[in-house]
């Protein structure tokens, strides 16, 4: 049995309040048990070393609105924790999340934020706009903040195509955020993790403004294979168990997956031309 | 001090009963019925304010009667709907759930408050066949009923379903369905019992698409719901999307749940972006 019903099997009074639109504020009323950053930490420690950290993610802005992707490492200390975790995610049906930090927090806040958004969706029966959905997540990364403090950090990145832009040249949208909560919309690219350094090095010498979705992909696969290749916790392309990164495209068409077939190909044209010109 | 008159618990239930009626009985009525693709939902509705909605991945709600009441029960279930989707999983999520919470708030409130709701509700679950497909009728005594195949709700609901009783059938085609969904709702209250024609604006219209993965609830409006009544049917891609986002053109995904991975192995066409 769910926490917050009532044992006589009738909805609570609290589900039948007129309440709010937002499934995160009706949780912190029925059950506040089930919301990240409610949680009592013990003082003192840091919980850092003891989970799975996750790490580069890279978005691009494309001409038809933007594309994600994430390497596929986990990490714990020195050790891979895992080498096919997915950490980019739909948000809703136009809307994409990557997540770096902590992996088991950023997975319940990436499920948390798809819930939010579709019952926004369910209640009102119209979506939110980017700005807003942008906004919810900033709020809920600041009510991870004290567990944050205390080594269990997560950042999200979020992007989205958006179906009413001030400038229908720029649908495609990125947003980053701190562990504080602050949301900071980004121009062109943008990338989070411990490799997002090198990534974002990569992107600032090849990115054009404009660029065509095809060409981001590829130019997404080639940012992740450098911060891979400087950054012990960014895994790269997995020739060997055919783990590949995960990329995602939103356009006016939705969100998409790139199927394994469609990154298999990219990430094997980015090896090979590695083996000629190992500087890209 | 106002003399308090002694009236029999049968007495108070039976007023209560006609006060729900009689409300129910003043609105417009609905239908719900199963289809070889899925579920029809049909209200006749001239407003924008919606009698049918999406409650969860494969379940949705219709209901007649008092707007700001049942807009209430379907709040409740969404939030109950979500709330144990994150708990658990998206495949926890059960229509029949859903129905028992229901009839047990509609009892209370009927036994316990002053005035009753004044709806009549319908949860419907989608499955994987007609025959799996679960029909949840609930009153506004917090009796419920398990209706295969097809309901009706509203003042006039056994006319109707005389109708659909006689011509329904689970391996009929959308437009087919619609038809006679539309046909059943104009059979009454016309002017001297004569046959109504309803027209797509008169019409609240979704389904459930039982071939879909993830969110199966699809609203049919506008140009797509005109050339169904007309009795032609409509490409998929052509059918409304989930509540709110615009019509989609490619095969739109199911949103895939960080924790559910497995809706995404269902989403199978390739989308126009990646050509």
């Amino acid at each position: 049995m769910a926490t917050g019903f009532d044992p006589s099997g009738r909805l609570p009074d609290i589900f039948l309040n007129t309440g709010t639109s937002s499934f995160t504020q009706f949780l912190s009323a029925a059950a506040p048990e089930l919301l990240p950053g409610r949680r009592p930490l013990p003082p003192g420690l840091s919980a850092g070393d003891v989970a799975p950290h996750g790490t580069t993610i890279v978005a691009i802005a494309t001409a038809e609105g933007v594309v994600m992707a994430g390497d596929r490492r986990a990490t714990m200390g020195n050790l891979i924790a895992s080498r096919d975790i997915k950490k980019v995610h739909p948000a809703d049906a136009y809307s994409l999340i990557g997540i770096a930090g902590t992996a088991g927090i950023g997975i319940e806040l990436i499920r948390l934020f798809q819930v939010e958004l579709e019952h926004y969706e369910k209640t009102e029966g119209a979506m939110l706009s980017l700005d807003g959905k942008a906004n919810r997540l900033a709020a809920m990364v600041r009510g991870n903040l004290g567990a944050a403090m205390q080594g269990l950090a997560v950042v999200p990145l979020f992007a989205g195509f958006d179906l009413a832009p001030a400038d229908p040249a720029r649908a495609g949208r990125i947003f980053s955020f701190d562990v504080a909560g602050g949301l900071y919309e980004e121009t062109g690219y943008e990338a989070i993790g411990s490799g997002s350094l090198f990534a974002k090095a990569a992107l600032k010498k090849r990115y054009r403004e404009g660029v065509g979705t095809e060409d981001a992909i590829r130019l997404a696969v080639e940012a992740l294979y450098d911060a891979a290749d400087d950054d012990t916790a960014t895994g790269g392309p997995d020739l060997t168990r055919k783990i590949y990164p995960v990329v995602m495209t939103a356009t006016a068409n939705g969100t998409n997956r790139l199927s394994d077939a469609e990154v298999t190909a990219v990430a094997e044209q980015v090896v090979s031309g590695r083996m000629e010109n190992p500087g890209g | 001090m106002a003399m308090q008159f002694y009236a029999s618990p049968e007495q108070v239930q039976r007023d209560r009963s006609e006060y729900a009626r009689k409300g129910i009985a003043r609105g417009r009525s609905a239908v719900v019925l199963s289809y070889e693709g899925g579920i029809l939902l049909v209200a006749e509705n001239i407003t924008t304010l919606r009698k049918i909605s999406e409650i969860y991945d494969r379940i949705a709600f219709a209901a007649v009667g008092r707007y700001n009441e049942f807009e209430n029960l379907r709040r409740a279930g969404v939030r109950m709907a979500d709330m144990v989707g994150l708990t658990y999983d998206r495949r926890d999520v059960t229509g029949r759930a859903l129905a028992n919470a229901y009839t047990q708030t509609l009892g209370a409130i009927f036994s316990e408050t002053q005035k009753p709701y004044e709806v009549e509700i319908c949860i419907a679950q989608v499955g994987a066949s007609p025959e799996q497909d679960e029909l949840y009728r609930i009153m506004y005594d917090g009796s419920a009923l398990d209706e295969p195949g097809f309901m009706a709700m509203g003042g006039q609901a056994e006319a109707i379903s005389n109708v659909l009783r006689e011509r329904h059938d689970v391996n009929a085609d959308l437009p087919s369905a619609l038809a006679l969904a539309a046909e059943a709702l104009g059979s009454v209250g016309g002017e001297n019992g004569q046959p109504r024609t309803l027209e797509a604006k008169q019409l609240e219209v979704a389904v459930l698409d039982r071939r879909r993965a993830g969110r199966t609830f699809r609203r049919i409006a506008d140009a797509a719901l005109t050339s169904l009544l007309g009795h032609q049917s409509v490409p998929d891609a052509d059918l409304g999307e989930t509540d709110a986002a615009p019509p989609a053109h490619g095969d739109s995904k199911p949103t895939e749940s960080a924790a559910s991975e497995n809706t995404e192995s269902a989403a199978p066409e390739k989308s126009a972006e990646s050509e």
